[in-house]
């Protein structure tokens, strides 16, 4: 009976493996598909792309060509968009993370009067659309002589990317066990030791979290940019010189396939160097720890 | 100047932050001076102070502003109280938006969900789990312009007879012999869900990335035991893993209400709300740059805070039970 | 304390400290024409336009000559964004110092608040004259003062054809509208569709149907109703309106006469719609839409030549009265900062010589009349050139003259009606009331 068992018990894994793969990789290809069809477009001929589907990449004659990709790369100017897309976002990820983590910290684990109302209106602040924010700061940056320069649009992409960050963290941090802060307390820690050796060692999931889509967010916008800094060749950022590949009517949007691909890997590189800080069992870890 | 702005950058990204523990640290030196009682109560505001300051003027003012702007007329020369608001729930085409909203309010937010939760806990176990959510997040990576060109080929539409070439209206125009290829985009009994895919195809990696970093953080010895208690693998996930990752879980969907309802881009970049597939992001910036109508932008702006309140109020009942620690 | 938290403090405090002198140090002064500042001198003036590709490449060997002789750099923005970039800035108080505004119905709202300069105080007006038609500089002028100028145009409403597939089918170019019907009844008879029209343009889908109907307006009820009509002065639900659009509905709405039917019609980008005239057979024989759409079909077929491949001819007329008439459309340029440099650019712009390589270059017409034929590069332009300047009656796209409500109305109008024309009642009466708001 036991024998038995055991192979009904082997086949059930076997079928429920299968199914976790069958799922999963349907997921993948129906993901993949829309992409690889952009790929392999910026990849062909521009007259090829207008007139055929994608797949018909692969029928004799096979024509496939890097002008497109060449074309976006010799493009005036995208070596030093590609220096100003970074001088924008690196900061700009780096800044909110503490200023989100304090205040996470302290909406988490302290008590004070309004502390629930201040921070759904943290929450509201998240639907506040972005365009109606443009006309009064970009005229408190005129006041301010802050238009043009990086400082003023790290110092907008910060603001912008609070609320989230705040959000986010407060969530991780508010799941760390009591026991551990009490433990600590006891050991006679103060708050700054608390927050630099417990909490932000531990919310290290989610900070990496938060700067894989702040980053991802400032390296894609174009409006901020474009109104804050300014759209010229000195401090246009990648999305700028990209959206000058097109022309007013539109025409030469077939260079857009290739500069997506361009200005993609930069983001997924971030994305992959961050995964690693989402391993199973940091904070069990810390807990024996 | 390209010298100038790498040390800058350098500057903030290494200065910021040493400023602010320098901050933190010399705050907290000089409230432990006082009395416990005091500590406790200006402890709070001195943490919060950095953010708030910057929410204040950056939101918190052009908000205040929106509001104000939403009772003027168009060239906020004149009062005019509540008829915006009037407006928008008596205009045909401003109830056709609202009802987009809602259609991506309730498809997207389920959709984006669920999937991404399904991939979180799969990936979980597979070999290739790197790879896949990788693949899954793509699309995040991509920018809305790139997105809506990689869509408008997927749903490109030629007259029945001719060679497709959308990848849509080929595969199902093989699949089944008798399908009339369709526009897609065009066709105003499907285009607001044609959009909505696009929006989970988008959004998936989104929910994925901090439901799998949530999972993640459920410790291994819980599950374990489950499993030698004799628990099946759905009752391990529903009784064990969902309650502990529950708060991402409302973390992830508020996030994604909120995104929902100030969608933008997508709709901007494919259609820009041509035959009903307005929403009221794209309508608030038609009103406030093509028409001008800085009264009208500003009430469609409240209306969208004025929606999350609901959202909040769901938030409230987890946050409330919070500790405390002193 | 630990002797490692003393050092980090440390640490942290020096490089604060060295932050801290940096940002407000001199050194730190980056500052970017962008903000609208004014420098000594040469100085710079800054530009705000759609240009982009092919474009703006000409707009930047357009600029160089200007650059060389004058020392001033010319440092341009460019973004299809610009009613929100251009709206922004000059709300915010920080306006590029020249802009190409989105379009006479813009530039009127920004002249009427003020924030547009008068031009007539830096162009020689006697030479401005000499060189433009009254009709563009009127086009310009909001108030009795001259406020926008035009950087390229082109001409709307010329049909385009496959001669190759009109000498098989033996159909001669039509004189009048009749002839055109007819021509187009007998092809249907054959179970062709003689139209090909694409209204997909992204946040603009629509502006196709708009210069049909713009078209057929004119030649139906002449300039002064036309002039009526985009200032707002008569209804939608006129006779004349109604006549209009029902009119364009024979060849829109019916399946016989257009290529691929309505879903085509609504998704097909618009620079993409003459393709079905070269196809073999051909899927359509004529396309109606304005000049610059020979970039188009050139990028998407390579090898056909000007003129023997492709060429067009007017828009036939209707009504014998409204012959030689013409619609046409540009990019209006703008002032909004009152610099030398500034001026200096603008005066540039409006020359032959600068104009010449915007024909040269993009293919594009000039209103400069001065403009010799020799800068077109092929003979289809050349014709388009000609045409334009031996018009008689010379109007403006009406949709650009509309108030921006008005205008996205009209577009959405155009979709929803190939969509469904049995509600062109229900159509007209929304656009009646838009138009009793906007203006």
């Amino acid at each position: 009976m036991n024998g038995e068992r055991h192979i009904t018990g082997r086949v059930i894994r076997f079928v429920r493996k299968s199914l976790i793969h069958l799922i999963l990789l349907a997921i993948c290809v129906i993901w993949l598909v829309p992409t690889l069809g952009l790929f392999i477009s910026a990849l062909r001929p521009r007259a090829l792309i207008l007139n055929t589907g994608w797949w018909k990449a692969f029928d004799a004659p096979l024509r496939f060509t890097m002008e497109n990709y060449l074309h976006v790369i010799q493009q005036a100017n995208m070596g030093r968009s590609f220096f100003n897309s970074l001088m924008i976002a690196i900061p700009a990820t780096v800044m909110p993370i503490l200023v989100a983590a304090f205040a996470a910290y302290a909406f988490s684990w302290m008590r004070f009067p309004g502390r629930d109302v201040l921070f759904l209106m943290i929450i509201g602040l998240l639907v506040v659309p972005l365009q109606m924010t443009l006309i009064p700061i970009l005229r408190l940056f005129n006041s301010l002589r802050l238009t043009g320069t990086f400082v003023g649009v790290w110092v907008a992409h910060t603001a912008y990317g609070l609320p989230f960050a705040i959000y986010l963290l407060r969530n991780f941090i508010g799941g760390i066990p009591e026991d551990l802060f009490e433990s600590a307390f006891l050991d006679g820690a103060n708050h700054v030791q608390i927050f630099y050796r417990l909490v932000l060692p531990l919310a290290v999931p989610a900070i990496a979290s938060l700067s894989i889509f702040q980053f991802m967010w400032v390296w894609n916008d174009l409006l901020v940019a474009l109104i804050y800094l300014g759209g010229t060749p000195d401090v246009a950022p990648m999305t700028v010189t990209i959206s000058n590949l097109v022309n007013s009517y539109g025409g030469g949007w077939e260079f857009l396939t290739s500069a997506a691909f361009i200005s993609m890997v930069l983001p997924l590189l971030v994305f992959f160097s961050l995964q690693r800080y989402f391993i199973r069992g940091i904070l069990a870890g810390s807990i024996k720890g | 100047m390209i010298l100038r702005s790498t040390i800058l950058a350098v500057v903030a990204v290494f200065g910021v932050p040493a400023g602010l523990t320098l901050y933190i640290f010399l705050v907290e030196k000089g409230i432990n001076r006082l009395r416990f009682p005091i500590q406790k109560r200006i402890r709070p505001w001195l943490w919060l102070a950095p953010g708030l300051a910057i929410l204040s003027v950056f939101l918190l003012y052009p908000v205040l502003n929106t509001l104000v702007l939403s009772f003027l007329n168009n060239d906020s020369t004149q009062f005019i109280g509540l008829q915006n608001y009037m407006r928008i729930f008596s205009d045909r085409e401003m109830l056709i938006v609202l009802r987009n909203n809602a259609m991506w309010l309730v498809f997207f937010t389920l959709v984006t969900v669920t999937v991404g939760l399904l991939i979180a806990v799969l990936t979980d176990r597979v070999k290739y789990e790197q790879v896949a959510k990788a693949l899954i997040f793509l699309p995040m990576a991509i920018s809305f312009v790139a997105a809506g060109v990689i869509w408008k080929f997927m749903y490109e539409f030629k007259p029945k007879g001719t060679p497709q070439i959308g990848t849509v209206n080929a595969v199902l125009t093989t699949l089944v012999p008798s399908f009339e290829p369709q526009a897609w985009l065009f066709n105003p009994s499907i285009n607001n869900w044609a959009l909505i895919v696009v929006g989970i195809w988008i959004w998936t990696g989104f929910a994925m990335v901090i439901l799998s970093a949530s999972i993640k953080g459920v410790p291994k010895e819980i599950v374990e035991a489950a499993r030698i208690d004799g628990a099946g693998e759905f009752q391990v996930f529903f009784r064990v893993t969902l309650p502990i990752i529950k708060p991402s879980i409302v973390v992830v969907t508020t996030t994604l209400i909120i995104n929902v309802l100030k969608i933008f881009d997508i709709v901007y970049v494919m259609t820009n709300g041509i035959l009903g597939t307005e929403v009221i992001a794209n309508r608030m910036y038609k009103e406030m740059f093509n028409f001008m109508n800085f009264g009208m932008a500003s009430a469609l702006a409240v209306l969208l805070l004025v929606a999350i309140v609901p959202v909040m109020l769901m938030n409230i009942k987890r946050f409330g039970q919070r500790g405390e620690i002193q | 304390m630990k002797k490692r938290t003393k050092i980090t403090i440390a640490v942290a405090a020096v490089v604060v400290a060295l932050a801290f002198l940096f940002v407000v140090s001199p050194l730190n002064q980056q500052k970017v024409r962008a903000a609208g500042e004014r420098k000594p001198v040469e100085g710079t003036v800054s530009v705000l336009a759609v240009w982009g590709g092919h474009e703006l490449d000409v707009f930047k060997e357009m600029a160089k000559p200007f650059e060389e002789e004058t020392g001033i750099k010319v440092s341009y923005e460019g973004t299809r964004d610009i009613n929100a970039v251009l709206t922004t800035r000059v709300q915010a108080g920080n306006p590029p110092d020249i802009a190409v505004l989105p379009g006479p119905g813009k530039m009127a709202e920004f002249a009427r608040a003020g924030h547009l300069v008068d031009l007539s105080t830096v162009f020689d007006m006697e030479k401005i004259k000499a060189d433009y038609a009254k009709g563009w500089l009127d086009m310009g002028t909001v108030g009795g003062k001259l406020v926008g100028v035009f950087a390229k145009v082109a001409i709307k409403g010329l049909v385009w054809y496959n001669p190759h597939a009109l000498d098989d089918e033996g159909i001669e170019i039509p004189e009048n509208a009749n002839q055109m019907r007819a021509i187009s009844e007998r092809l249907s008879r054959q179970g062709k569709t003689p139209w090909s029209i694409g209204l997909e343009s992204g946040a603009a889908s629509g502006w196709v149907g708009t210069d049909w109907l713009e078209n057929i307006f004119l030649r139906q009820h002449g300039p002064q109703k036309y002039r009526d009509w985009y200032e707002g002065k008569l209804a939608w639900t006129s006779p004349e309106v109604r006549e209009t659009w029902e009119t364009w509905g024979e060849i829109v709405a019916n399946t016989d006469t257009v290529y691929g039917g309505k879903q085509y019609v609504l998704s097909t980008n618009f620079g993409q719609a003459a393709a079905p005239l070269f196809m073999d057979p051909p899927g359509a024989y004529f396309h109606m839409q304005a000049s610059f759409i020979q970039s188009f079909i050139k990028k998407q077929f390579p090898d056909l030549q000007p003129g023997e491949d492709f060429n067009f001819f007017g828009f036939p007329p209707i009504k014998p009265q409204y012959t030689d008439a013409v619609e046409a459309a540009g990019d209006l340029v703008g002032m909004f900062n009152d610099t030398p440099q500034a001026r200096a650019f603008i005066r540039y712009l409006t020359t032959p010589e600068a104009q010449s390589y915007w024909t040269s270059g993009t293919g594009a017409l000039s209103a400069n009349r001065n403009v010799s034929l020799v800068f077109y590069p092929d003979v289809l332009s050349r014709n388009a050139a000609q045409i334009l300047q031996k018009a008689e009656i010379v109007v403006f796209d009406a949709s650009d003259m509309m108030p921006g409500k008005m205008n996205n109305t009209f577009w959405s109008a155009i979709m929803s009606y190939v969509e469904n024309p049995a509600r062109l009642d229900s159509i007209l009466r929304n656009l009646e009331q838009t138009r009793r708001e906007a203006y």
